[in-house]
């Protein structure tokens, strides 16, 4: 228990009780959530967990062509206790010229100490601007929050792990979206203030997206994936994948191999340079098991290969292995399941 | 586009790709007494700057290094790919070398010039440290624009037409030049140097520089404060059937 003494300091100097337990000084956090058509991505809920982890407080910045709702969706979830927003088109689009702009505006305004987002294709193209204009060196990827100034995260596609300090006045850190739980919902609703407004850059104009559609379950969250490589042999092949996926509920991933072959999309690449995934249950089919595509899914709980190549590297990494002809072995599960 | 164009390409030395790397026994970075190569995206980069060459007569591709004596080997495999001339920014030790200060000597080189470059093509990240940050901190310092994960450049007279790898799929952004382009894989596929080539690459121009010449401070901001092992996985057990890895998925890893 504090002393009311202590408790009453603490009102006065807007420091919650949370904080005073944790180590180093009060982090008062910036949390950038990126959403799309309505839907906060899961990458922010993940990254809201860490920014939890840092204590202190959290505050979200929605930025789009209509932020309200997002805004009041994200004022739900646990630990943010305000959330700013933002309204332009261009922000809607994540242009990195503008966002960045809007995040120096807000930093120069609230002087946050940490400034956090997920470790997605829009994290990785904004943070590192930012944080340069301010002069400050970005942490990307982190796989774990030691404490204020400390993180953890994988260098050398996850062969080696690094312990970092920043000493820098502000962090900017992009979180793993694997290696963080997503945020639980329903906090106290937040208040909503408008972000200061900043300078359009307008340099860059959105032209047109290609997302490929699915039904299955997206592959950066989904509790089951089954990846195909090489092995597949075709793009008409990934259909026994996709049987096997349908009868399990799983996503479906793909090895670089597969993708540069143009079996599939590269969106649905697994690797170090494509997606990151830790579900409970992965299935390599025909992938032999390169450094670059562990990266991606080495830490999902189980792992299965099934490949007909008994000396395939990804046999060390899998906890059940079954040396057979991937065009017997995956019809005949999809039919026994 | 504007004519001629200046493109310039930053490169780095890393473990090579294939390379198993290994922790030191001091914990503090991994081993790197082993076989060294091009950075896989800088290749990429370098080749679409040799084929915009190639498109274009008159290009200027400049490859740039900042690191230890040994980068220079990485500045002649640029120079043998096709660029016309190379930089190396020596830095006695580069083990502690940060996305930020390379940013911070490629824009301090950059405002050097009394002819700016049109175009910096890098690589999206670099395979020792993955950070995925030099290009943005590059654009960012130098207010141009950015359009990283490229998997297809165009030019529409002035402006530049570049198709990105975004999660779930392709964007397509336009912009102004002077831009930063960060390639991704599927961009291209980078040529090898040929033995005339290689021979060739000796003779052309490689410029050397120090931070100190930039008047740029490179200390790291970042401290590593250890470099560890991840921890290993309990793999390489196999299953006679695929009755048997039901069987298993269901009642022993209970993922069914």
């Amino acid at each position: 228990m504090l002393s009311s003494a202590t408790s009453r300091f603490l009102r006065q100097t807007g420091v919650s009780a949370q904080r005073y337990y944790s180590s180093g000084a009060a982090a008062n956090t910036l949390l950038f959530v990126e959403h799309k058509d309505g839907v906060i991505s899961n990458a922010t809920l993940n990254a809201l967990t860490a920014a939890n982890q840092l204590g202190g407080s959290v505050t979200a910045l929605v930025a789009g062509d209509a932020p309200d709702a997002i805004a009041k969706s994200i004022g739900d979830y646990q630990g943010v206790s305000k959330v700013l927003t933002a309204t332009d088109a261009s922000y809607e689009k994540n242009l990195a010229e503008d966002v960045t702009s809007l995040l120096l505006a807000v930093q120069n305004k609230y002087n946050f100490t940490h400034i956090v987002g997920g470790h997605t294709a829009v994290g990785k193209n904004v943070f590192p601007r930012a944080a340069a204009l301010l002069d400050v060196a970005p942490i990307s990827d982190i796989t774990a929050v030691e404490s204020n100034d400390t993180f953890v995260r994988p260098i050398y596609a996850g062969n080696a792990i690094a312990t970092v300090k920043s000493n820098d006045s502000v962090k900017f850190v992009t979180v793993r979206g694997t290696a963080f739980e997503s945020a639980a919902a329903g906090g106290d609703a937040a208040a909503v203030e408008a972000a200061p407004g900043a300078d359009k850059v307008g340099v860059t104009e959105w032209v047109g997206e290609d997302i490929q559609k699915s039904d299955r379950p997206d592959l950066g969250s989904a509790s089951r994936v089954i990846s195909g490589g090489r092995g597949m042999k075709n793009g008409e092949n990934f259909k026994l994948l996709y049987d096997m996926a349908d009868k399990m509920g799983a996503a479906v991933g793909a090895s670089r191999a597969a993708v540069d072959a143009g079996f599939v999309d590269n969106s649905l690449q697994v690797g170090q340079t494509g997606k990151i995934v830790a579900p409970e249950l992965y299935i390599a089919v025909g992938i032999s098991g390169a450094i670059q595509h562990l990266a991606g899914m080495k830490d999902s709980k189980t792992i299965v290969a099934i490949n007909k190549d008994a000396d395939a590297p990804i046999f060390q990494v899998a906890d059940y292995g079954l040396v057979a002809d991937l065009f017997d072995a995956v019809p005949e599960i999809t039919e026994k399941l | 586009m504007s004519n001629p164009l200046r493109i310039f390409v930053p490169v780095k030395r890393v473990i090579d790709y294939a390379v198993k790397v290994r922790v030191n026994p001091a914990k503090t970075d991994v081993d790197r007494s082993v076989k060294h190569s091009m950075n896989p995206f800088d290749e990429i980069a370098v080749e679409e700057a040799v084929r915009i060459k190639e498109k274009n007569k008159t290009t200027e591709v400049v490859a740039i290094s900042c690191g230890s004596a040994k980068a220079q080997e990485t500045l002649r495999t640029a120079l043998a790919m096709g660029a016309d001339s190379a930089v190396h920014v020596e830095i006695k030790d580069d083990s502690t070398l940060q996305p930020l200060a390379v940013a911070k000597l490629l824009k301090a080189y950059t405002d050097k010039q009394e002819k700016k470059p049109d175009l910096f093509i890098l690589g999206k990240q670099a395979i020792d440290d993955d950070a995925n940050q030099t290009g943005q901190m590059l654009a960012g310092l130098l207010n141009w624009p950015q359009t990283t994960f490229a998997s297809k450049v165009e030019f529409e007279g002035e402006a530049l037409k570049v198709t990105r790898e975004i999660d779930g799929g392709l964007e397509t952004l336009k912009t102004k030049m002077p831009a930063i382009i960060t390639t991704d894989l599927r961009l291209n596929e980078p040529r090898y140097a040929s033995l005339p080539n290689i021979m060739k690459a000796k003779k052309k121009p490689l410029t050397k520089i120090t931070p100190e010449d930039l008047g740029v401070d490179i200390s790291p901001r970042i401290e590593t404060l250890k470099v560890e092992e991840p921890a290993k996985r309990q793999g390489g057990h196999t299953v006679d059937s695929v009755d048997d890895l039901l069987d298993k998925l269901k009642n022993e890893a209970k993922v069914l």
